[in-house]
């Protein structure tokens, strides 16, 4: 299994990190450290491996930026070569040519698709097209989740202005019957956009 | 920007993560972090925050911890914001939680039962944010509360549900099997889900399951079977294609647990072959991914039972990996080898120059992936070759944690496969002279009994030479300035029992040793009690041989040193060396008898020895005996005692194992002795408390109580435990000596061959090339152990020869594969350079990238199909969107390729082409939107770092 996920700039500035097994902070700090110290000074010709603590760290650099997987001596690197390549591609996707600063300015959101992808130190998703998807989900909920507020707190203020307006006028509920009427709906309508929100 | 890389957070924040990129030292980015985090403790515990702050707070604690800082005052937040009803802040409470809390920590309580709540949730994506949570925090006393809920979500209508339901229980699985052990059908049943992912999901936990427990499993084979063959035929959706290999990740892990399956199982194997077969014969061997499958297959054909045509694509697929350029491969094939190795040991013998290549790598990596396979295939004629090299290279790193192991290793192998007793003592010494401190202490205990047991039963002569050469390598090292503390207590203990054995030392020459030993580690007190202890030795064996004894003045001032020394332990060593001088001959010989720590000791008990004694005492008058049980009021001492007794056995010296007295008790002790030392020889732990008590009536304080029982502590731990065990000591000497015992026996044989097959290579050395050399001493031998060395000679030459032959091949295929750049999709996605510094450096990549596409466009063009067969990772990223976009120009093409991609997505605004040239990146466009951007917010983005606005994909 993926023991934790590291993202370490060429300057040794960590950009992400995610644990799936139990590392206390001051154990976090001294990892982070110790392999920053054995990554970066590697050549770019050399191994994507690095043995480590008897476990093993893959790690692949992309532009500026170095993706690390810690994992078991027993796993596949060759393959965690692939997931670390799969979440790269999926971020591309997202952020439309990733870059960086992407992440640096929107790291949560690189969670968000890390969760998609990785769960308890396993690949659970290997469909790009489906994280994709449920990434989406996600943010088109947040996104009409936005609209909808502002919509509806639109009509609600909107209706009320009306409602206030007419009454001023004179035409309260007990003028003309019509207007009576359009008014009861509108002060029925506000209530219940009240009440929803 | 809209949900794509969108910098909606507010100006503080952005300036937060700025200002730290720009800051320039570590001591300046804590400074900004502690800053920030002043801030936020303050606005945190404000009153009515809006949400929408709230959030952004808690993403900033994130971000503090992510640099190593503490947020710990804020973690409370981070839970009340998984109680919010909106799931785009419960959302950001989640993932805050998950990666702050550990699965033990207190506020986790607090979580659960929003996550049975939010289990419970009609919209899917709560439940799979609250899902995602569980995974990490729930622990083995919370699983019972979210179970029933989980177990129901298997059934949930949404895959990605099911999906993480599944990781859930595994993860519940390897918590705390018991809690779920009952549940394990489920995952059966998961295994035939209608999702893809799903079903590559739930092999997760059965992998884990089968590795536990195989045979329940057998009969899920042809299930596993049958799934791997419709993945390998592309049976499944277009979408879980990973560079146009067929599900990659669900292959691996079927081939992961066919291997589990079929290990030393004929009958199940017999299932797998073929598929396992199309599989080596489909896999694109060009591709990364390809070959992670290939080296799948290679693991699971040496794990199940043997097939001959599977081994040999195998033998093919390794040849190609050691062949190839890329290091990965090479440590890929390098470990391949290792586990085929074991199955058909002869397939190391062609790729003999291939591994010395990767031995002599700068590579630090592949060197130690090769030295493991070299541990592998040690046979007694390769021994001296391979731990010379791992001594080598042990002494040359300083990571103690690879350094221990590689020590044991070396250890274990020279006590395998020792070919001499010679070489044994030498190889030994050599690794406690390099990595003595990081050894584990047994080895040394190992060591010292192998020395006195000898290697062969019926020897004694050799046994003699052992020592004897032992000693002398011993004296000679000892001149060395700084020796580990566990290499010297050996050489102490050695030359304390045999350093004077041979007679070519004279006493006053080891004494004189032992003495400088002890001053010059004098903050050592276990090596300083060794020397003491070998010191005693020494005095004792001249006195028996009734020689006479100078002590040496620096003997003497270092006894006087050692008696008023603050250890008890070093005190008693040295009254009692004072003691034993002052004996005569014949109880000398019997307290301290030559070469006897092998010899076993029978221990009496009862102290019937004592009865005399008592029976005399009670005739004068003393109290009889009274059983601890039957008294009152002796409760504090025993639990005293005890308490003491705990300390002084968690206290770190352990003498185990040090010399054997004979039971000398019988002997008259005689008056020169303090009374108290009476008991000195006999072992305490060994008795019951009743005994102990039995031998002492007559010391009536606890004060003198506590002291005899320091003594007694002393003598407890240097006559050591193990040798008063007679049944484990005798059952491990017999085993070891079984051991060296063959070894030695063919070991002798070969030490000739080898100098045989040595001298017959002479002439060749000189036309051979130095590699060869090494490799016909590491594998000449390997597999054809009993064959002539002629015949070894032959065979090791042939074979690089065939080795030679494939050299131009490969070369050639190199060639070719570089007049295809298709053909190398590593290096494709490594395009940034390592110092941006110079626009002509990032323009090159850029271009090579151009051209690139351009022939994989023209390819796909020419050919009218969506994707070249053997198009590298880009073109398989963006093979649909690259057919449609024929008429840009090639600089363009670029940022077409990743546009549409983007405007696929809801929510992006797609933003004006910024035509200007830029030496921003190899993408100007995309970097350019994102700088203007940035500055839109106000913020300004460093210019002293533009590898930040590079794009990850090249």
């Amino acid at each position: 299994m993926i023991h934790f996920v590291l993202l370490i700039s060429r300057q040794g500035k960590v950009r992400l990190t995610k644990w799936y097994s139990p590392y206390s902070q001051k154990e976090r700090t001294k990892v982070i450290r110790e392999l920053s110290g054995l990554i970066l000074t590697r050549g770019p010709k050399l191994c994507n491996f690095v043995e480590w603590r008897g476990l093993r760290v893959v790690y692949k650099r992309y532009a500026s930026l170095y993706f690390c997987m810690c994992i078991d001596e027993d796993d596949n690197e060759l393959e965690i070569l692939e997931i670390i390549h799969h979440y790269v591609e999926v971020l591309d996707r997202y952020f439309g040519s990733v870059c960086e600063l992407d992440l640096i300015y929107n790291f949560h959101k690189a969670y968000f698709i890390l969760d998609e992808l990785l769960i308890a130190g396993e690949l659970q998703e290997p469909s790009k097209r489906t994280v994709a998807r449920l990434v989406a989900a996600q943010d088109s909920l947040v996104e009409t989740a936005k609209e909808q507020t502002s919509s509806i707190t639109n009509i609600i203020a909107q209706a009320a202005n009306f409602t206030i307006k007419m009454l001023h006028k004179g035409y309260g509920p007990w003028g003309s019957n019509a207007l009576h009427l359009e008014s009861l709906l509108l002060v029925d309508v506000c209530t219940r956009l009240v009440d929803q929100h | 920007m809209g949900s794509q890389g969108g910098f909606y957070q507010s100006k503080e924040f952005l300036d937060l993560v700025k200002s730290i990129g720009e800051a320039r030292s570590k001591a300046e980015e804590d400074r900004i972090v502690l800053n920030e985090i002043e801030t936020l403790k303050r606005r945190i515990s404000e009153p009515d925050i809006p949400k929408r702050k709230m959030k952004e707070y808690i993403i900033r604690l994130v971000y503090i911890e992510m640099l190593g800082h503490d947020a710990s005052f804020g973690y409370i937040h981070a839970v009340k914001m998984t109680h919010d009803d909106s799931l785009l802040v419960k959302r950001t409470g989640y993932l805050a939680v998950t990666l702050f809390l550990n699965e033990d920590h207190d506020l986790i309580i607090l979580i659960v039962n929003t996550i049975q709540k939010d289990l419970k949730s009609d919209n899917y994506l709560v439940v799979c944010a609250a899902l995602n949570a569980v995974c990490k925090l729930i622990n083995e006393e919370t699983i019972p509360a979210v179970l029933p809920q989980v177990m129901e979500l298997l059934a949930h209508p949404k895959e990605a549900v099911r999906k993480k339901a599944i990781m859930a229980l595994h993860r519940f699985y390897q918590k705390s099997p018991s809690s779920v052990s009952h549940l394990v059908s489920n995952f059966r049943k998961r295994l035939c889900d209608n999702d893809p992912g799903v079903m590559g999901a739930t092999l997760c936990p059965l992998f884990e399951l089968i590795a536990r427990d195989v045979n329940s499993y057998k009969d899920l084979v042809i299930s596993f079977v049958s799934i791997l063959k419709q993945v390998a035929e592309r049976r499944l959706s277009k979408a879980y294609d990973y560079h146009q290999m067929p599900a990659p990740f669900i292959q691996i892990k079927l081939l992961k647990i066919l291997a589990l399956l079929g290990s030393g199982d004929k009958q199940a194997s017999e299932n797998m072959y073929t598929v396992v077969g199309d599989i080596f014969r489909k896999c694109d061997s060009s591709s990364n991914i390809g070959n992670a499958v290939l080296y799948e297959c290679i693991c699971c054909v040496s794990s199940i039972y043997p097939n001959p045509k599977l081994l040999e694509s195998a033998a093919d697929v390794i040849s190609r990996f050691l062949k190839s350029d890329s290091h990965n491969l090479k440590y890929m094939g390098i470990d391949a080898l290792g586990r085929l190795i074991k199955i058909s040991p002869e397939i190391a013998e062609q790729h003999q120059l291939a591994v010395i290549d990767c031995l002599e790598d700068p590579d630090d990596t592949l060197k130690r992936k090769t030295f493991e396979l070299l541990y592998k295939m040690t046979k007694s004629t390769n021994v001296e070759v391979i731990v010379d090299r791992m001594i080598d290279y042990m002494i040359s790193i300083n990571d103690n944690h690879y350094k221990t192991e590689i020590a044991s290793r070396c250890v274990e192998l020279a006590e395998q496969f020792a070919p001499s007793n010679q070489w044994f003592i030498q190889t030994m010494n050599r690794v406690f002279e390099h990595a003595g401190d990081l050894v584990n202490i047994k080895v040394a205990h190992n060591l010292m009994r192998l020395i006195a047991e000898g290697f062969g039963e019926d020897d004694d002569n050799a046994d003699t030479k052992l020592r004897s050469s032992a000693v002398e390598s011993y004296l000679r090292i000892l001149g060395e300035p700084k020796l580990p503390s566990v290499f010297l207590q050996v050489i102490c203990w050695v030359l304390g029992e045999y350093g004077t054995a041979d007679g070519m030392f004279s006493a006053s020459d080891i004494t004189g040793k032992l003495c400088d030993v002890a001053e010059a580690y004098s903050n050592d007190e276990t090596v300083k009690a060794y020397a003491t202890t070998a010191l005693m030795k020494i005095y004792a064996f001249e006195i028996a041989a009734r020689r006479k004894v100078d002590m040496l003045p620096e003997c003497q001032s270092l006894m006087e040193e050692l008696l008023a020394s603050h250890s008890t332990d070093l005190q008693q060593r040295a009254y009692e060396l004072q003691a034993v001088i002052g004996l005569d001959a014949h109880a000398v010989a019997c307290i301290m008898p030559s070469d006897a720590s092998c010899e076993d000791i029978e221990v009496d008990r009862d102290l019937s020895f004592l009865n005399d004694y008592i029976q005399e005492a009670i005739e004068k008058g003393a109290q009889p005996y009274i059983p601890e049980s039957e008294r009152s009021g002796m409760l504090n001492i025993s639990n005293f005692r005890n308490q003491d007794h705990h300390e002084a056995s968690s206290h770190g010296l352990r003498f185990e194992a040090y010399e054997l007295p004979k039971p000398a008790v019988q002997s008259r002790i005689p008056q020169t002795l303090i009374a108290s030392t009476e008991i000195v020889p006999v072992p305490e732990p060994m008795y019951p408390r009743e005994s102990y008590q039995t031998t002492m009536p007559s010391i009536p304080s606890d004060a003198g109580s506590a002291e005899l029982k320091l003594r007694l502590e002393g003598v407890q731990k240097k006559w050591g435990r193990s040798t008063y065990t007679p049944a484990t000591s005798t059952s491990n000497s017999t085993s070891q000596k079984t051991v060296n015992g063959t070894s030695q026996g063919d070991g002798a044989s070969t030490v000739s061959s080898m100098r045989e097959t040595y001298d017959s290579r002479k002439p060749q050395v000189e036309v051979s090339h130095e590699k060869q050399k090494l490799a016909a001493s590491l594998f000449g031998g390997s597999s054809k152990t009993e064959k002539s060395p002629a015949t070894g000679h032959k065979a090791a030459k042939a074979s690089s020869h065939v080795v030679k032959s494939h050299v131009p091949k490969s070369s050639l295929e190199v060639a070719s594969e570089k007049a295809t750049p298709a053909q190398q999709p590593p290096d494709l996605l490594d395009l940034g350079e390592p110092t941006a510094t110079s626009t002509a450096l990032q323009l090159d990549p850029f271009k090579q990238l151009e051209g690139l596409l351009d022939a994989t466009e023209v390819a796909s063009a020419v050919n009218g199909a969506p994707a070249a067969s053997r198009s590298p990772d880009i073109m398989a990223l963006y093979a649909d969107t690259a057919a449609g976009i024929h008429n840009k120009n090639d600089a363009d093409l670029l940022s077409g390729l990743s546009n549409p991609s983007v405007t696929n997505m809801p929510g992006t605004t797609a933003m004006p082409q910024v035509t200007q040239s830029s030496s921003k990146g190899p993408n100007p466009k995309d970097s350019l939107e994102k700088d203007a951007l940035v500055r839109q917010m106000g913020v300004n983005p460093s210019s002293q770092n533009p590898n930040l606005f590079k794009d990850l994909l090249g």
